[in-house]
């Protein structure tokens, strides 16, 4: 299997297409015939990021580099920015607005989600600027 | 009586401990008196476990494939949570009926979906005491 990338642009303003992305991602990668569960890794650490960019950024991209030995996930936005990754590797610390808790997420398990289902995680945010997290699920 | 245990995970989450019970979901559809919304065709399909939550984060943290979710949440990120998650049926509860689109979006993913009357604890402890049992937390 030759290497494939997928790009997507998330449109922070409409929350009813937050998890397409994901969806996609997975849909291919069943289609290629990775393990169920490569992919339900990959699909948690995605849909993850792609719900961080809807509910603290007001958009940003997602690329998706499929290896037959390893998937590489970078979500980038361009929102607030994490001041303190430490703390909100945290389980259960989130900065999550009332609205947001009320659509069911927020509830500080995002990037410790990310953490424990990838093989490898970098975060670069800066603050005023956005986040970057990079994500490595190798296939086993 | 079934001897096992009920882990509270925190106030909106509840997972069970692994057996090898199984039920069809035509047997949870019966025994929550629910109203299927879609996926009739599917409902010979079995699940191992339950998992009642209004956080889509606690079910993406701890729940495994091949279960069910009963959650009071109405929003389309309940669809795609049970999608990533593989599980196969969505169950509403305290009788909320969700929009078409969700219900479209479910229907489009062969995820089963059913409303019912019953309360969360309620719908949970109704199918804990019928042996859905099927799952540790992580």
């Amino acid at each position: 299997m030759d290497s494939l990338h997928l790009h997507f642009e998330l449109d922070g303003s409409d929350f009813t297409a937050a998890g397409e992305a994901s969806s996609e991602v997975k849909r291919v990668l069943r289609q290629l015939g990775f393990d169920s569960d490569v992919i339900r890794r990959c699909a948690i650490c995605m849909y993850e990021g792609e719900m961080n960019i809807f509910l603290h950024a007001s958009g940003g991209s997602a690329d998706v580099y499929i290896e037959p030995s390893e998937i590489i996930l970078e979500l980038i936005d361009s929102g607030p920015g994490i001041p303190d990754i430490d703390l909100a590797m945290q389980e259960g610390y989130s900065t999550a607005s009332q609205e947001v808790r009320e659509l069911g997420f927020g509830a500080g398990m995002g990037l410790p989600n990310m953490k424990k289902y990838s093989d490898e995680m970098i975060i670069d945010s800066v603050v005023g600027v956005g986040t970057a997290i990079f994500m490595s699920i190798l296939v086993k | 009586m079934i001897n096992t245990k009920l882990y509270i995970i925190n106030k909106n989450y509840i997972s069970f401990t692994e057996t090898e019970f199984n039920m069809q979901l035509k047997e949870v559809r019966d025994i929550l008196n629910a109203k299927v919304l879609c996926g009739e065709h599917l409902l010979d399909r079995e699940v191992y476990s339950a998992c009642g939550a209004d956080l889509m984060s606690d079910v993406l943290a701890f729940v495994k494939e091949q279960s069910v979710l009963l959650t009071g949440l109405l929003n389309p990120q309940v669809v795609r949570t049970a999608e990533m998650m593989d599980m196969l049926c969505i169950v509403f509860v305290r009788g909320k009926v969700p929009d078409r689109n969700i219900i479209e979006l479910a229907r489009d993913r062969d995820i089963v979906m059913m409303c019912t009357d019953y309360k969360m604890y309620t719908a949970c402890g109704k199918l804990y005491q019928a042996g859905l049992v099927g799952m540790e937390c992580e």
